[in-house]
């Protein structure tokens, strides 16, 4: 047996995204939340790569690298606000930056 | 020798997200981050994207992780205050995570046949198929250029208003 199953690739990228939601979920700092959100993408990176290897088409590497631009802008634009969140309040801890609830 | 590989670096991926997950300061979950995305560019070339193998050990382990990690030490960000949790999550969180993900593999293995593998070096082997060069950058760089030419250049745009964007964000307040 020398060839891996296509949906052993999918099953990965279905654990790489649940762990993701999971630290998005659990965490409370607004950097490791951060690093969840670019876990749950490179989670979906490696199914459009996996479909572009079962269809043949190269259309599925096209859209990661399109992932990969929009997700280096987000993280010079989301790092800059946690600069001035931390700038503004003195804390990273997301239960503290609650004024949108009261 | 193909699932031997795939198993490795499946196995890294997995231990470094749940790393993530886990670790209690931020530096730890970073360089566990940049864990996961180097397994994960060796499954990319496994699955014959060179051109997204490279991008992503250049773009994600390179320059995004850096920025990362360069905010971390620049905000000197300590180690997460553990809060009490429920009783409620902490027995069941784990336990329904591991269920749901059985349940995705059950129905992934039914969806797609035991007929659809991958193996390494499938377009790049002598001969010349039609298939030929799938995925290296030449490839990927054509599609780019004729049928994908509309959004790459919005992708300019766009990231040139994100550079305006983290520079009014971040510098000092012009009173």
């Amino acid at each position: 047996m020398t060839e891996v199953p296509i949906s052993w690739f999918l099953t990965l990228s279905a654990v790489l995204f649940a762990l993701g939601v999971a630290g998005f979920l659990f965490r409370r700092s607004i950097i490791t939340v951060f690093m969840s959100i670019e876990l749950m993408l490179n989670a979906v990176n490696l199914s459009f790569v996996t479909f572009s290897y079962q269809l043949r088409q190269v259309n599925g590497h096209l859209f990661t690298f399109f992932v990969m631009v929009v997700a280096a802008a987000e993280a010079a634009v989301g790092l800059a606000i946690i600069l001035t969140v931390f700038k503004n309040r003195s804390t990273l801890n997301i239960d503290d930056v609650d004024t949108m609830k009261d | 020798m193909d699932v031997v590989l795939f198993l490795v670096f499946a196995i890294i991926a997995v231990v470094a997200a749940i790393n993530v997950v886990v670790q209690t300061h931020p530096i730890s979950s970073a360089v566990s981050l940049i864990g996961v995305m180097g397994s994960l560019a060796v499954l990319y070339l496994l699955l014959g994207a060179e051109f997204i193998a490279a991008a992503q050990v250049i773009v994600y382990a390179g320059a995004v992780m850096v920025l990362f990690i360069f905010v971390i030490m620049l905000l000197n960000a300590g180690a997460e205050i553990k809060r009490g949790r429920s009783i409620m999550v902490q027995l069941l969180g784990v336990p329904l995570l591991i269920a749901f993900l059985g349940l995705v593999a059950y129905f992934v293995e039914r969806l797609f046949p035991k007929g659809v593998s991958v193996h390494f070096g499938e377009f790049t082997g002598p001969g010349d198929h039609a298939l030929h060069g799938f995925g290296s950058a030449q490839a990927v760089g054509r599609a780019l250029f004729t049928t994908y030419l509309l959004p790459f250049e919005v992708t300019s745009l766009l990231i040139l208003i994100a550079i305006l964007g983290a520079i009014v964000l971040a510098r000092k307040e012009l009173d």
